[in-house]
């Protein structure tokens, strides 16, 4: 890790953060319009207690839901990588349940499990975040060379063994990249569920509080926070995905 | 009296498509003895893969029969070694670790410690060494091929199959795999199929060259190489090496159906 992949997004924000305040500044908007960020510190340090508890929530829905899009989606994926039938049979019911906008489905979630906030807030964040993992990892699967079966196949090796030693290390590139944006889609699930249907908990209640004490700061203060979060958690993909499919990064040269 | 180790036998083979039954292979005899090593040219598309698959066992043929060393082949077996024009590396693991692949399927005797040995000896061999650690992408085309035949006979296997093995390859890397090839026969002495494109790397290699004709493809031609054992690049440019060419390249023109009439007809 160099001092310039340190420093050069820290510099970045900075500047961001310098051009909004001269933004807001220059026009004179009041804080109903748009918040600045001198104004947000305060928002921050009133509810500190606030921030940690609801974005702690946000945060561990967040994941489960994530956990489990993986694990639904990694297995849809390879029922379909592997065989042609499930592949035509799965594929547009797949697509039109992701077509559907998942704010239409939050109130009936709400509905079908009612009071139960931690499992629906998981579930949407599930629903919202399995479909790219499930293409990614069949389409992986199903693009796997026949030589690179061959090779071990050829020396009896049975079908388990060449998922392990070959099919799924292969794929991992293709499963992060699908990671990334599962990750990204998961964290909005799960303030979509807090927002449109409000319990109480998750940073996504701590923005309806806002709304509802026209507090214009505290939601603002909220967006930064849902944004830190964000970052933080696509840059822990970032990270497993070095660890663990860092073969795949040809040197720039 | 020593049977064939390699033994196919009127061999017929087609694919099902969406147009039809494809006829691929028709009627397709080849043998091969224990240490012989057996070129197959033919055109393009002729089923020179599609034989490659049927003796690897992994896939049976719709008549006749493939034996390998006495024994009827009705699945994969651990006793042969493949290698295909694309090298099929993993990328995530170092060229030593691939190069021991196979040992890591096959059941074997070694310990740990001997087959890294074993992989390193078969990588010196081939002028890898010093590369065992690197991953397949930080080595060139050539040298990437050379790891894959290491790795196809890291396992001592019976039967080896090269499918073009060198047919992505420059020339002047391929002249120096064929010299490799004839430095591996003879430390570690396989009993081989090549399948070919280049005539005169089939006469080089092979002690025996297998034309067959275009598709549905039969056995059309058999030829025996006089030179054995290893041989120079010079033996290519003697006048035997030059009428042996000939003579191939007359019998593929023929599979292809290109050949004048006149000639076809003799
Ligand atoms: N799995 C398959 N399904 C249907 N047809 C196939 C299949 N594999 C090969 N074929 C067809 O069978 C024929 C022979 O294929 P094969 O790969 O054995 O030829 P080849 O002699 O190795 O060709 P080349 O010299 O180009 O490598 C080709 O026409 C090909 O299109
Ligand atoms: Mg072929």
């Amino acid at each position: 890790m160099s001092w310039q992949k340190v420093g050069v997004p820290i510099l970045a924000m900075a500047i961001f953060l310098v051009l909004w305040e001269l933004l807001v500044w220059a026009n004179g908007w009041p804080n109903y319009k748009m918040a600045s960020p001198s104004d947000l510190w305060p928002a921050f340090w009133k509810f500190k207690h606030l921030f940690v508890s609801m974005g702690w929530d946000t945060l561990w829905r967040t994941v489960v839901g994530l956990l489990l899009a993986v694990v639904v989606g990694v297995g849809l994926g390879m029922v379909m990588g592997f065989s042609r039938v499930m592949r035509d049979a799965l594929y547009p019911l797949l697509v039109g349940f992701n077509a559907i906008p998942k704010a239409t489905v939050v109130p009936i979630v709400a509905l079908m499990f009612v009071g139960a906030h931690d499992f629906n807030t998981v579930l949407i964040a599930f629903m919202i975040s399995f479909f790219p993992i499930a293409v990614s990892v069949s389409i992986g699967l199903s693009t796997l060379e026949p030589e690179y079966r061959d090779i071990l196949r050829s020396l009896g090796a049975s079908r388990v063994t060449i998922f392990w030693k070959i099919a799924l290390p292969k794929t991992l590139p293709e499963f992060f990249g699908a990671l990334k944006v599962a990750v990204t889609l998961a964290f909005i699930g799960t303030n979509l569920m807090e927002i449109v249907s409000p319990h109480g908990r998750g940073l996504g209640a701590l923005f309806d509080s806002g709304k509802t004490n026209s507090d214009y700061p505290l939601m603002f203060a909220v967006l930064i926070a849902l944004a830190f979060l964000g970052i933080v958690l696509y840059y822990v993909v970032v990270a497993l995905e070095k660890v663990f499919a860092g073969w795949a990064e040809r040197s720039p040269t | 009296m020593s049977e064939p180790l390699i033994e196919i036998k009127g061999v017929k083979h087609a694919y099902q498509t969406q147009a039809g039954p494809l006829p691929v292979l028709d009627g397709l005899d080849l043998s091969v003895p224990e240490g012989g090593f057996a070129a197959v040219v033919g055109p393009s598309g002729c089923g020179k893969s599609t034989l490659t698959r049927l003796v690897a066992g992994l896939m049976k043929p719709d008549q006749g029969e493939v034996w390998l060393h006495g024994q009827l082949v009705k699945g994969p077996k651990a006793t042969v070694g493949m290698a295909f024009q694309n090298p099929v590396l993993l990328e995530w693991r170092s060229i030593l670790k691939n190069v021991m692949l196979p040992l890591e399927i096959v059941p074997t005797k070694l310990s740990k410690r001997q087959q890294e040995d074993r992989a390193r000896k078969l990588l010196a061999l081939v002028g890898l060494e010093g590369f065992e650690d690197k991953r397949p992408s930080e080595l060139s085309g050539g040298m990437r091929q050379r790891a894959s035949l290491c790795r196809s006979l890291v396992h001592q296997p019976e039967v080896l199959i090269l499918d073009e093995p060198f047919g992505a390859l420059d020339a002047f890397t391929r002249e120096d795999l064929w010299q490799t090839m004839h430095r591996l026969k003879a430390e570690e002495p396989f009993t081989g199929v090549l399948i070919t494109h280049d005539l005169r790397e089939s006469i080089f290699l092979a002690d025996e060259v297998v034309v067959l004709s275009g598709r549905p493809a039969h056995t059309q031609y058999v030829m025996d190489v006089h030179l054995k054992g290893p041989r120079d690049l010079e033996h290519l440019y003697t006048p035997e090496s030059a009428e042996a060419l000939n003579i191939l390249r007359h019998q593929i023109q023929i599979a292809q159906g290109r050949a004048p009439v006149e000639e076809a007809a003799q």
